[in-house]
């Protein structure tokens, strides 16, 4: 068993560029999805899973990364980029049933999906996503798929079957170990991700992107989208922009000048 | 009254609660009645702690599961104390290992979970989580739809209060029934990291932050963070350097702080840096480069070269105090 070939699952979510503006529109306050991407902090994710499989051989040992996502058509984009970039094959989940789903009716949805593509060895995810930034996606998946749950892990290694990660709160740094099947959330501490090269994203039109409809993963449409989502957005509000307020260049008595301005602001 | 659960994880600082567990405890009398559920001991000292925050009732657990596993222990403790009380809320502090128990409860009991509250209100016996989300460019309203709503609470939410008049804490032992998948990933070794005896960024009232524009040299930035008794910060740049733990870093991996003030110094302003700190109070900035991004948000910017400007600044906080 020792160095067998691996089965990775890694989830990419595909979210709106954090570099342009974001807005919540229309009654349920729902994220405007255009200028979307593959989430930073799953290229990380990506990145462990195509280590491990590196280690062990890469796809001519027969070691396969799944890149899944869940999301509307679009999304497909990220699965793309995740091939280009390395990941041997890919999963869209996508219907019209899925729109406004919250973590809970997502990570549902995601759990039925890993059930579908059989044995899998690891479920690697992000810290966060970038849109929802909860984090609470991986652990809600650990437990429905019954998989031990090492999450926040700032490195990872595998030996065997024994992964063996580091998770660096703010009292104490833990090390963790688990046993495969297992799943892992990388932090952008855990490496550095690669790009694609041109050879990746030649061999990316080969490979092969599967897409996924509700009743091909055995979920009912009332148990995801705003009817299956445990929690409602009531209100929503942009936050005015914070706007620029004094600017000095230092002439010699700045440190000065900041300290008034304190003063005048009560902060000292 | 119905009761509201509030998590107390006493398994590695047993003895004492943080002021977070103030903030929920003061959070869960307001909506009904607080019930603590303890991973860990609870000694004379937590009881009587726990008494004067108007708990009459708490649920423990002292098994060796929720010291040795990662997480999932602690949740079954959580939902089962839960379950047993007939809660209708639970109430946990925004840690990653927070989220990650609303998380798993969340599941456990199909129960709605909201994380990052900056505020929790009480619509006629219905919670209501008040957060900001993408970036802190947006303030949402939401709430749980189930029975039970299960919500993670930032620092600083409410100010906390103990009780009018002090409650006797009852203490019920719980013998929670651990899955055995929930005892998948075993922590193997802690190494706990060295506290620099300032304040905790998240509970500080002025940070003082730091980037690559310190050159490895945090000397001026927590000289002022001293005289200011504020927190040190930095941007994923230093920490990356090396220069500052990476418990410092502010930013969208890093600690997402609101402060009365934030002191913005040799950092440009990067979208990351920004998602950690652009709701704070007052934003100060010093850069070298004019052009800098950070500029577009501060309040009070200078223009000019940090190793000049801070020293100064400390010079003349000590002058006008002494
Ligand atoms: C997935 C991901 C997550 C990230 N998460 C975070 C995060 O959580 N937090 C974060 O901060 N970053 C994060 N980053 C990094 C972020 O994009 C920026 O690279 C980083 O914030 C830059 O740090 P900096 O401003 O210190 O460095 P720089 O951008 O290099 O800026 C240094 C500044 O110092 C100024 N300076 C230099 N010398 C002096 C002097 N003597 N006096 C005054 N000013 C001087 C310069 O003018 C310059 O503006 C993340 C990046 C990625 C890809
Ligand atoms: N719709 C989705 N499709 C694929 N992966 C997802 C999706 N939502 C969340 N994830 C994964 O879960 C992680 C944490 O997301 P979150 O809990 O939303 O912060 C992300 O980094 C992804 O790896």
């Amino acid at each position: 068993m020792e160095n067998s070939a691996l089965n990775i699952v890694v989830l990419v979510k595909y979210v709106p560029d954090t570099q342009f503006d974001r807005h919540l529109t229309g009654e349920s306050h729902r994220l405007d999805r255009n200028e979307s991407i593959l989430s930073e902090l799953d290229e990380y994710a990506l990145e462990a899973a195509l280590a491990l499989a590196d280690a062990r051989g890469g796809a001519k040992a027969g070691n396969t990364v799944t890149a899944l996502t869940l999301g509307p058509a679009a999304a497909a984009a990220a699965v793309k980029k995740s091939l280009q970039i390395g990941a041997t094959s890919g999963v869209h989940v996508s219907d019209d049933a899925l729109a406004g789903s919250d973590a809970s009716a997502t990570s549902l949805a995601l759990a039925a999906a890993v059930r579908t593509l059989g044995p899998v060895d690891l479920v690697i995810t992000g810290m966060s996503s970038t849109d929802g930034e909860t984090s609470i996606v991986p652990a809600q998946l650990a437990a429905r798929l019954g998989l031990p749950q090492v999450t926040f892990a700032s490195s990872l290694e595998l030996d065997g079957t024994t992964v063996t990660a580091r998770r660096d709160g703010d009292d104490v740094s833990e090390e963790v170990q688990a046993q495969l099947p297992a799943l892992v959330s990388v932090t952008d501490q855990a490496n550095e991700p690669r790009y694609p090269n041109f050879k990746g994203i030649l061999a990316a039109k080969k490979k092969k992107v599967v897409t996924l409809s509700l009743s091909d993963i055995g979920v009912e449409a009332g148990a995801v989208g705003s009817a299956g989502s445990l929690t409602r957005v009531t209100a929503a509000a942009e936050r005015p922009a914070r706007t620029a307020g004094t600017i000095v260049t230092d002439t010699g008595d700045a440190g000065i000048a900041l300290v008034d301005f304190l003063a005048a602001q009560k902060l000292i | 009254m119905t009761a509201i659960v509030v998590f107390i994880d006493q398994v590695d600082a047993p003895g004492k609660l943080h002021p977070i567990h103030h903030q929920l405890l003061t959070l869960a009398r307001g909506a009904g009645e607080p019930v603590a559920v303890v991973a860990g001991p609870v000694g004379a000292e937590l009881a009587a702690e726990l008494g004067s925050y108007g708990v009459a009732r708490v649920v423990h657990s002292g098994q060796a599961e929720l010291a040795d596993y990662l997480v999932a222990p602690k949740a079954e403790l959580v939902a089962q104390a839960a379950a047993a009380v007939s809660a209708a809320a639970v109430l946990v502090d925004n840690s990653p290992q927070g989220k990650e128990i609303a998380a798993r409860v969340g599941v456990a009991l199909n129960a709605g979970v909201i994380t990052d509250a900056v505020g929790v209100s009480n619509d006629g016996g219905a919670l209501v989580a008040h957060k900001s989300v993408l970036a802190g460019s947006w303030t949402v309203d939401a709430r749980a739809t189930t029975a039970v709503s299960v919500i993670s609470v930032k620092a600083h939410s409410v100010d906390a209060a103990p009780a009018p008049g002090a409650a006797v804490a009852a203490v019920e032992r719980l013998e929670v029934a651990f899955s055995p998948a929930s005892l998948g990933a075993r922590i193997t070794k802690r190494t706990p990291r060295e506290s620099s005896g300032r304040p905790e960024l998240e509970d500080a009232r002025i940070v003082v932050a730091g980037g690559r524009g310190l050159d490895g040299d945090f000397g001026p930035v927590e000289e002022l963070a001293d005289v200011l008794g504020a927190a040190v910060g930095a941007s994923r740049a230093a920490t990356d350097a090396g220069w500052i733990s990476h418990a410092a870093q502010v930013g969208q991996t890093g600690k997402k702080v609101s402060p009365q003030l934030y002191i913005s110094v040799g950092i440009s302003g990067a979208i990351q840096q920004k998602a950690g700190m652009q709701t704070s109070k007052v934003i100060v900035a010093v850069n070298k480069d004019s052009e800098s991004p950070v500029f577009e948000i501060a309040d009070f910017g200078i223009v000019g070269d940090l190793f000049k400007v801070l020293p100064q600044a400390v010079e003349e906080i000590k002058r006008r105090r002494a």
